[in-house]
């Protein structure tokens, strides 16, 4: 497999680890000793709940938030040993939503994307920016100002200023990767299915390592190798999306049953079909599993 | 590209040309300044004039005269303060991504304002022999230490965690800037007539205290200033996307939003100091920029500079010829003349807001 023969071509390389991870917030620990481990070449989910600690997981691997325990490390030295520009050439983050102030067209967005590469000729850049409108379908909007989009236009806008961060390994070795907050929050249904088919294409074709937080487990079924899922700031499982996606597993976090659709499988989008559980989730105990740490 | 056009996008104008137009509209308001005044100098005389100058020739004329002695030094101080206020404008606007943003937000003006009145009431209490006109050292250096010292203040009340957070700045602005106008409330009350008429002129800004010693001293700030805050330019457009994702982009935005903050400090203050508060600039140059160009801040910073100076030249030639021999305040006339020119903008392009 593609996938495992990169991995061990070079084992640190491509991984991106949180260690024991600790994050409080005055009365509140956000995250407990979260320990997980994703691999270049894969699409790798962070699941849960809301409020289970999803997005402060992701404001920890991309470095915009700084443990008050554990540590996260890329490619086996630590986040935070790196200069922000070397981190910025190699890994591109998408905010669950991102303001963009003054009247900047959508070219001039994408091609902000571009900021941390060594200036190359203006023709090559503009080159990636209309390559990378065009691979999230909004190349049609390139001449529009951002804040006269709709939501899902703006979030491909923001896909697409990603991809063309980390669109060629020209200025440092080692894979790239993708961290993306709730990527397909805003999409319609082709889009979701569009953007995340773009992101396995990458993560195969090309060995970035792809790191989404998602809410839909079909999708996540469909086109993550991995996952994690988190409940109450715990860390409860983690390995390959089907093995960790029972339906028991299902009900014990989300609360939810969740019946298989029978014949679904890779070709089919859904393979389960849900319908609510009796409690609500948020107010379920967290089943009490020992965090270890997940190998990829 | 597309034929549908969209509200509010309509063609923008090419970087050239708004940089060419800003270049032209700053030698023409230059030209328009060297000639008019109480003493009106004819092109030819200027050119006569120039031709002395380069050719090393002994001053002859009283055109001369007033030329390199009264003119030159207060359109250079013109152009120094109208390119340090647009550009700070910029800065700010870009920093804070708000609109509403102008240099006068971080203190400068009202700490320059505090520091000048204070010199002014009292100075002559506690030391009377000293001078305390327009543009005097004792009122220039006391107003330049006002401006850093109020600006230090907003910035450091804005610290948390070792960052600079930029809304907080606003607020702690807002707060100081109050506080500073009421100490200078105060000094009004405290003020003679005589010192209330020399208050209120310094808070509406003239460029009539241009001395070649003062006017050296604030170009060569202004310039440094200037050069260094033109490089913020792509730092600035990556910080139009939320500071964490400009940080994401490897922009080191706590050195940016310190650099921005000092140029505008050093700038805007060596410049009110010496000429008292010239409103409206900072806030419209880059808007008028905007509007025709584009929010790219490589074309806005030295679009807005060179904008800002050809209005402070305009405003200025109007200030010293229509009710001669007397002199209007130029923060009058910059209003006079910028609103109508920004106003017929909006109009224009209204649809892009």
């Amino acid at each position: 497999m593609n996938a495992r023969s990169l991995a061990d071509f070079s084992l640190l390389q491509g991984l991106l680890e949180a260690v024991d991870v600790v994050v409080e917030a005055p009365g509140k620990t956000l995250l407990q000793a979260a320990s997980a481990r994703f691999v270049a070449g894969q699409v790798s989910a962070i699941l849960g709940p809301n409020g289970a600690g999803k997005s402060t997981l992701m404001s920890v691997l991309t470095g915009q938030r700084q443990p008050d325990g554990g540590q996260v490390r890329l490619a086996g030295q630590a986040l935070a040993g790196y200069s922000p520009q070397d981190l910025a050439r190699v890994r591109a983050c998408v905010a669950q939503e991102t303001q963009v102030a003054f009247e900047f067209t959508v070219r001039e967005v994408v091609e902000l994307g571009r900021y941390p590469h060594r200036r190359q000729a203006a023709g090559h850049e503009a080159d990636i920016a209309m390559q990378a409108m065009q691979a999230t379908a909004v190349e049609h909007l390139a001449d529009r100002q951002l804040n006269t989009l709709s939501g899902g236009e703006k979030a491909r806008v923001h896909l697409a200023r990603a991809l063309a961060q980390v669109w060629e390994n020209t200025s440092a070795p080692g894979p790239r990767w993708l961290l993306l907050d709730e990527p397909t929050a805003a999409l319609d249904l082709q889009h979701q299915h569009r953007m995340l088919q773009l992101a396995r294409d990458w993560a195969r074709e090309q060995g970035v390592g792809v790191v989404a937080v998602l809410h839909d487990l079909n999708l996540a079924l469909r086109y993550s190798d991995r996952c994690v899922v988190l409940q109450g700031g715990q860390l409860v499982a983690g390995g390959a999306t089907a093995e960790v996606l029972t339906p028991a597993r299902i009900h014990q976090v989300w609360g939810v049953c969740a019946h298989p659709v029978p014949g679904g499988g890779e070709r089919n989008v859904l393979q389960y079909v849900f319908e609510p559980g009796q409690e609500d989730a948020a107010r379920r105990p967290v089943a009490p599993l020992a965090p270890a740490p997940l190998y990829g | 590209m597309s034929a549908v056009s969209w509200p509010g996008e309509r063609r923008r104008w090419p970087a050239r040309a708004v940089l060419g137009l800003g270049v032209l509209l700053l030698v023409a308001s230059f030209l328009v300044g060297s000639a008019r005044g109480a003493y009106a100098i004819s092109p030819l005389q200027l050119w006569a004039v120039v031709g002395d100058v380069l050719g090393g020739v002994a001053p002859s004329s009283p055109e001369h005269l007033v030329f390199m002695n009264i003119r030159l030094p207060r359109l250079l101080l013109g152009v120094a303060a109208g390119a340090a206020l647009g550009l700070s404008g910029a800065l700010m606007q870009g920093l804070f991504r708000n609109p509403l943003a102008d240099p006068g937000l971080i203190g400068v003006s009202s700490g320059a304002a505090l520091a000048a009145g204070t010199t002014i009431v009292l100075g002559s209490l506690w030391f009377p022999e000293m001078p305390r006109t327009l543009g005097s050292w004792t009122l220039v250096l006391t107003a330049f230490a006002g401006s850093l010292g109020v600006t230090l203040l907003v910035y450091t009340l804005s610290q948390q965690d070792g960052a600079t957070r930029v809304g907080l700045m606003l607020l702690a602005g807002i707060a100081i800037n109050a506080l500073a106008g009421a100490g200078l409330g105060y000094l009004t009350f405290l003020a003679t007539d005589e010192q209330l008429r020399n208050i209120q002129f310094w808070l509406l800004g003239s460029l009539g205290g241009a001395r070649w010693s003062a006017v050296l001293l604030v170009f060569s700030i202004v310039v440094v200033s200037v050069g260094t805050g033109l490089t913020l330019a792509r730092p600035l457009n990556a910080i139009a996307l939320g500071e964490a994702q400009a940080a994401l982009l490897g922009v080191p935005v706590e050195r940016i939003k310190r650099f921005a903050v000092l140029v505008t400090a050093l700038a805007v203050g060596a410049v009110t100091a010496t000429t008292g508060i010239i409103g409206f600039i900072g806030l419209m140059a880059p808007h008028c920029v905007r509007l025709v160009a584009g929010p790219d801040h490589r074309i806005v910073l030295p679009s807005s500079a060179l904008l800002g100076a050809a209005l402070v030249l305009a405003a200025d030639s109007v200030a010293r010829t229509v009710v001669q021999p007397a002199e209007l305040p130029l923060g009058v006339l910059t209003a006079f003349v910028g609103v109508p020119f920004f106003l017929l903008l909006l109009r224009h392009f209204r649809s892009r807001l």
